[in-house]
């Protein structure tokens, strides 16, 4: 196998991460923007634990017989990174949930609407 | 108290007040182990302060487990220089939020912030305190993740929107650093900063490397707001409560500033970064757009609030121009400039605190005639818009006086012009100011309540104090930073 397709998992890392950065910038939606801040992130997870994984290794619990052991420390760093990821996601979907209330609508053009008309008539949104 | 355990002392001590605020449920008690817990921090900082400057920097195994393998941290000049900062700006802040946040925000909701706040320098503190490099993302995040929230409580609807962006563009230049990090493993095998520096000194033109610097110079940058990618900030520091403003601005990209300055020159050395890339152009060219630009754009903002948040970016461009000369002087002024630049711009957004506790919001038509109203809070934000300027007594002039300094040892007459040259657009947003609390007549809008309480108006003017002690007596700022210069260059 070439090392372009031995290494495929680097393929989807990539697309995974280009594909939620572009939905972060070419989106709208509040919500969407999220989606793809959380696809952006998951490549991470991928890119981490790919690698630590050794063709034909078992997991690191010394025994007879077994002489290659996958690496464990990618699997620690990523569960903390993942909750992490949670937490932002929660925050960020809590957000949205108040500028809905605020706004009454989860379109950032018809938010940044909103706040120009506001400028305009700047007594009472103050 | 141990003294070799003062490193993680400084950190835990915020990050256990945070649950003890949120378990008060109340806002006094909640207040109080906010204030204690960041008093403390700022004892533990001077201590260790103290001790790395005779003997060296303290190695803390976090759990005993010895670095590499385990968690270490390390507290050297630079590291203690900073942690000064942050937890003395925290404990200054912590007694005007008390007033501040209390109008500004729900009383049942006020222990929440509380518990926020401190999440926030515990976060700070430890990116600062670690020598692992995830654990420095996992501290970035609970800076970050408080800071949103705590930008969101702000009155204004606009706030909400300003912590959303903040969050995606917080996100993406955290995900971006761990990225990098995430690579770095890759090809050494460890996260012991200073481990991973020993072992990349032999792959250090590899492609991943080269890569991994640029995914955590673009993350670092976009923490703190490095022209172009400064969007989040104007309107964050605008919307977001006073005291969140004051305490963001004097510190949360000034620990940016250290992680860059930590990886530039303790992880991947000087050789890679500044010889083999051309970092230290694009730092420049970068730098340079963002002082013109941003001090330019500062000239035209209608609110006082957001002039300086413009001036802020427009500051941060000063530090890393003092990066990008990459010389003793230049890192010197860098480090000096992050320093007076916390103090002075906390000072200013503490005093504009008070005028929108009085006014609503800072709006210039708010401050026609101000002076006559609130003359000790007009004189306070002279004074410091003085230090921002670079005046001559004041603490900005000392980190102008270096970067000058640098400019003309590397023999670049053209830049040491600029900086004085850029000064200039500093003194015409200072005199919008000016013109319009001093010489303009008293506005219908202006408030008449009179000065804030004193709650507020004392550690605005300890800092003011301080802007203003620091361009008398350097002995602290500069020697620390010349010394935190050295160890960088090692």
């Amino acid at each position: 196998m070439t090392a372009a397709a031995s290494h495929y998992s680097y393929w989807i890392t990539v697309l995974l991460m280009v594909a939620g950065l572009y939905i972060v910038i070419a989106r709208g939606n509040l919500v969407k923007k999220l989606i793809g801040l959380s696809i952006f992130q998951t490549s991470v997870y991928l890119l981490y634990i790919a690698p630590g994984k050794l063709i034909g290794g078992t997991p690191p619990i010394l025994a007879e017989g077994f002489r290659l052991y996958s690496n464990p420390l990618p699997h620690v760093l990523i569960l903390t990174a993942i909750v992490v990821g949670v937490a932002t996601l929660a925050l960020g979907l809590a957000i949205v949930v108040r500028i809905r209330e605020a706004y009454g609508s989860i379109e950032e053009d018809e938010i940044l609407a909103a706040d120009r008309a506001a400028e305009r008539r700047p007594a009472e949104s103050r | 108290m141990s003294a070799e355990q003062l490193p993680a002392l400084v950190v835990v001590a915020p990050l256990v007040a945070a649950p003890v605020a949120l378990l008060a449920r109340r806002a006094l008690p909640a207040w109080m182990v906010a204030t204690a817990a960041c008093g403390f921090s700022f004892v533990a900082a001077l201590a260790l302060a103290v001790q790395v400057t005779s003997g060296g920097a303290v190695s803390y195994a976090l759990g005993s487990w010895p670095p590499p393998w385990g968690i270490e941290y390390r507290v050297d000049v630079l590291s203690a220089f900073v942690l000064v900062l942050v937890s003395g700006v925290a404990t200054v802040v912590a007694p005007f939020a008390w007033a501040s946040a209390s109008a500004e925000l729900e009383r049942e909701r006020l222990y929440l912030f509380y518990a926020l706040y401190c999440l926030c320098v515990a976060g700070l503190l430890g990116m600062t305190a670690t020598g692992d490099a995830f654990n420095l993302f996992v501290f970035m995040e609970i800076a970050s993740l408080s800071s949103y929230v705590l930008i969101a409580l702000g009155r204004d609807r606009r706030a909400l929107l300003s912590a959303y962006q903040y969050l995606v563009l917080g996100t993406i230049g955290a995900t971006f650093y761990v990225i990098g990090i995430g690579l770095l493993y890759l090809m050494t095998g460890t996260l012991n900063m200073a481990d991973m520096a020993a072992r990349l000194s032999d792959i250090s033109s590899t492609r991943p490397v080269l890569a991994a610097l640029a995914f955590i110079t673009v993350g670092v940058s976009l923490k703190l707001a490095l022209f172009p990618l400064h969007l989040w900030l104007p309107n964050a520091y605008t919307y977001a409560p006073s005291a969140v403003t004051a305490f963001l601005a004097a510190t949360g990209t000034k620990v940016s500033v250290y992680v860059l300055l930590r990886f530039y020159f303790g992880v991947f050395g000087t050789r890679i970064v500044l010889e083999e890339l051309p970092m230290s152009q694009i730092l420049l060219a970068l730098s340079v757009v963002a002082i013109v630009t941003a001090s330019l754009v500062a000239l035209w903002q209608a609110d006082l609030k957001r002039l300086l948040a413009y001036s802020s970016i427009a500051q941060i461009g000063y530090i890393t121009l003092g990066i990008s000369m990459a010389s003793r002087e230049g890192l010197t002024a860098a480090v000096v400039h992050l320093f007076n630049h916390g103090i002075t711009k906390g000072a200013l957004f503490l005093l504009v605190g008070g005028v929108a506790l009085r006014a609503g919001h800072a709006g210039f038509d708010r401050l026609q005639g101000l002076a006559r109203t609130m003359p000790l809070t007009s004189l306070g934000i002279v004074i410091a818009g003085l230090s921002l300027i670079g005046t001559p007594g004041t603490a900005g002039f000392v980190s102008k006086w270096y970067l000058v300094l640098g400019a003309i040892e590397a023999g670049r007459w053209w830049l040491a012009a600029f900086i004085v040259a850029t000064s200039l657009i500093a003194v015409a947003y200072i005199w919008r100011f000016v013109e319009a609390a001093y010489l303009a007549p008293l506005g219908g809008a202006t408030p008449r309540a009179g000065e804030a309480p004193a709650a507020m108006l004392v550690p605005a003017w300890i800092l003011v104090a301080a802007s203003v002690w620091f361009g008398f007596d350097t002995s602290y700022s500069v020697q620390g930073a010349a010394r935190a210069a050295a160890l960088l260059l090692q």
